[in-house]
């Protein structure tokens, strides 16, 4: 005879558990049923673009949107199949990823490290994204690395330029294909020794911010390396709109170059203001004072407007490249939206592509099989020459253009001209070099 | 010295802009006692009228040329502005006159706009506490914001000064300093007289028109002067006009200092609005007092002298919590602000 009883607090009781256990988040429970975070399990792979919609850098996040829209498109079969046809592995069919079918989701960084970590974590926990990748920011890079770190999905890493991205703060699920700081500085230094001379005066104006002082840092050194004398460095506020009390103090300081290590609307309005000031037009030294820009964007250049003319600066691809990656690449983005693809939307194009075809060779879904996979890639055909994953910290290794505001643009898209194709072997460094160290890559993380 | 002079004709060109926008935003505040939270969209409108100007102007006839190529290969479109093909060198005149041609839209469509956001929207807060006030016209300040950005995109839109104005003056020569030390923008300079024009235009507009001094007599006592007869509504309707295009004329002719972008006016606002503070509720002279005052400071703390005094003591630099700290300190030594009533705000 059972003694089983149904009394109000045994039901309470049950009910408390039943329920906690039906509220329970799915990710917490995935990993007893599924091998590692988010295994697809239906005809399906989501992945995540993590891009900013509002804010400042929304023109960039639309561009980066755009082209993963076509990244889909073309591995799903359709479209004329962009740069897989030029992709030097033959892995991806136009059959998916894994014979799945790539659907995506979006969700909004704007651009700040919170909101971005958030709408990867409801991509990641409602979505089933098992890879989240885009940003047009290093600190936000950053703080979605981490998150994908912890959640065990990879992070193919969108427009970031700061060293610490694949430096300190790397993270062995993360990849980042874009170049850095010490590249763009160890590209234009040579360049900028050649144009304007080994006896020179630098005054730098910095964003305060993790990108700002990585590259100030990088292109300080080597500029000095090549004898040209740090006047000063200004941190200047993320959030400053007006730099004319910044500028001012360089008119009499001694310096004959200006070196803006800013970005989007700093880089904008700080060299408007040096426009303004006369400094393209001052004699210092004896010499013609010169300004530097060392990371530029088209989109920058387009609100830079006619101030850019002239001026030098790196980029990590531009759509003028006539190799037959970046042909197939303007010509499918041209086709679809009518404009060419910004290096933001070629930047996340590739890691799309280089994360499907990971996937293929290594036959699963797997974020450390697709670490694997990746670490010590070689490829080529993507629109930036032979091109190397690294697998001690997960940075592409590939070569870096020196660009140039063009004097006379034939139009409104044709606003920087290519000076220079800096070698990658120019580009190169130690894994423990100082301005990368500190972190540790770790181990990968699946979730299981 | 040249260094402190060229940190003071700074801080004078910053100020104007802070001046312009707070001027109005106190006018409000004076007339209708509304914290209008929104004063910086309508900067930014102004703003974004100028550049729709530049894209109305640079609307064009396109022709296809066989011989260049595009990116894509196929024959590119040569474009020539229509302005130039109907008036020739006038055309190119305009083009070139953008800016300050764009005043001549700016100030009937800004009054336009303060009408009716005022009738429309604002009107319904007045005997709402100041809390609504701030919600709603922040509210629709973001709402502005966002439009702008759906309509002209999140990037800085490029504006040319006119040719006459690019470049810089060697105003150092003028005061005895070498030549070449002191070096000012000539577009800023011609922003700083703009700003002193427009300020002393909505003095001399309340001080010596009937007009003015109704609108003065309605900010001491709105009572009052209702009783005697005046619809004084309707002269504090025509004022939110008037702090409106005097907002508007600011941000067109601001797009020749920095390239407009959308958050423009919430880059000014908060700033405009502790300058309102600092200079006292609802006083003009006060403003505009207070704009010049925390520009220069503001200048004078960026300085790399400055910045390193205070990183040498283990202290971040100050040049963007300058004007904060000074409202603290306002704010706790004389609440009312420096020209503010008595009475106001210190209870």
């Amino acid at each position: 005879m059972s003694n089983f009883k149904v009394n109000r607090r045994g039901l309470l009781k049950s009910g408390a558990v039943i329920g906690a256990g039906v509220a329970m988040p799915t990710i917490f429970t995935a990993s007893s049923a599924a091998a590692y975070t988010n295994e697809p399990t239906g005809g399906t792979v989501t992945l995540g673009f993590n891009v900013p919609q509002t804010g400042a850098y929304a023109d960039e996040g639309a561009d980066e949107l755009r082209a993963y829209q076509l990244a889909v498109q073309h591995l799903n079969g359709e479209g004329d199949g962009g740069m897989m046809n030029t992709f030097s592995s033959s892995e991806l069919q136009g059959n998916g990823i894994l014979g799945k079918q790539v659907v995506f989701v979006t969700g909004d960084t704007q651009t700040k490290s919170d909101a971005a970590r958030a709408s990867a974590q409801s991509m990641i926990q409602k979505d089933g994204a098992v890879m989240i990748t885009g940003g047009s920011s290093s600190g936000v890079a950053i703080a979605v690395q981490g998150l994908c770190q912890e959640a065990g999905v990879i992070f193919m890493a969108g427009l970031t330029h700061s060293n610490d991205t694949t430096g300190k703060d790397k993270k062995a699920n993360g990849f980042r294909h874009f170049f850095n700081g010490y590249m763009s500085a160890a590209a234009l230094a040579p360049v900028l020794e050649a144009r304007y001379g080994s006896d020179r005066n630098a005054y730098h104006l910095t964003a305060d911010y993790t990108w700002g002082w990585t590259q100030q840092e990088s292109i300080a050194a080597a500029t000095e390396a090549v004898g040209w004398n740090t006047v000063a460095n200004v941190l200047t506020p993320l959030t400053a709109t007006d730099f004319s009390s910044y500028i001012a103090p360089v008119l009499n300081s001694g310096a004959d170059v200006l070196v803006l290590n800013h970005y989007g609307g700093n880089m904008i309005n700080s060299l408007t203001s040096a426009v303004q000031f006369g400094l393209r037009d001052k004699m210092v030294n004896g010499k013609q004072f010169e300004i530097v820009v060392p990371l530029y964007s088209r989109l920058m250049a387009r609100g830079a407007g006619e101030n850019v003319k002239g001026i030098l600066g790196s980029t990590n691809w531009h759509w003028s490249l006539q190799d037959e990656g970046s042909k197939a690449f303007v010509q499918s983005f041209g086709q679809a939206y009518g404009f060419p693809p910004s290096q933001a939307a070629h930047t996340v194009y590739c890691q799309t592509l280089l994360y499907a075809d990971a996937c293929q060779r290594a036959g699963t879904f797997n974020p450390c099989g697709i670490a694997e996979a990746l670490e010590g890639f070689d490829f080529d055909g993507l629109g930036n020459g032979p091109t190397h994953y690294r697998g001690s910290d997960h940075q592409c290794f590939k070569d870096v253009l020196v660009v140039q505001g063009k004097e006379n643009p034939t139009s409104e898209f044709d606003l920087l001209e290519v000076v220079e194709v800096t070698p990658r072997a120019q580009v190169e460094y130690a894994v423990d070099h100082p301005m990368f160290a500190g972190g540790a890559l770790g181990s990968c993380n699946d979730g299981s | 010295m040249d260094a402190i002079f060229l940190q003071i004709l700074n801080g004078l060109d910053k100020g104007s802009a802070y001046a312009l926008i707070a001027l109005g935003l106190t006018l409000i505040f004076g007339t209708l006692g509304v914290v209008n939270f929104a004063h910086g969209a309508l900067f930014m409108i102004g703003a974004f009228v100028a550049v729709t100007l530049s894209k109305v102007l640079a609307i064009s006839k396109v022709v296809l040329d066989p011989e260049r190529l595009d990116f894509l290969g196929n024959p590119a479109k040569i474009k020539t502005p229509y302005v130039i093909e109907w008036f020739g060198s006038f055309g190119e005149w305009m083009i070139d006159y953008t800016i300050p041609l764009s005043l001549l839209l700016t100030i009937p469509i800004m009054i336009i706009i303060g009408v009716v956001m005022e009738r429309g929207l604002i009107r319904h807060f007045y005997k709402r506490p100041h809390a609504d006030q701030i919600l709603v016209t922040f509210g629709l300040a973001i709402v502005l914001q966002e439009l702008i950005k759906i309509f002209f995109g999140s990037e800085a839109v490029p504006m040319q000064t006119p040719d006459t104005f690019t470049g810089a003056l060697d105003i150092g020569i003028w005061f005895g300093f070498n030549p070449g030390s002191v070096i000012y923008p000539y577009w800023r300079l011609v922003y700083f007289f703009f700003a002193a024009v427009v300020i002393g235009g909505v003095f001399s507009f309340l001080r010596f028109t009937t007009f003015g001094m109704v609108v003065r007599a309605g900010m001491a006592d709105r009572e009052t002067v209702g009783l005697l007869g005046i619809n004084i509504d309707k002269k504090f309707t025509i004022m939110f006009g008037v702090a409106a295009a005097v907002a508007g004329t600011a941000g067109a002719m601001y797009t020749g200092v920095n390239q407009p972008v959308f958050h423009m006016g919430m880059d000014f606002l908060v700033l405009s609005f502790v300058v309102v503070v600092v200079g006292g509720m609802g006083s003009l002279p006060g403003a505009v007092a207070a704009g010049f005052l925390l520009g220069v400071l503001e200048s004078f703390a960026s300085m790399p002298g400055v910045k390193n005094a205070f990183e040498a003591i283990g202290l971040p630099s100050i040049d963007q919590i300058i004007i904060y700290l000074v409202a603290v300190i306002i704010l706790l030594v004389r609440p009312r602000g420096l020209m503010g009533k008595v009475g106001v705000m210190e209870e």
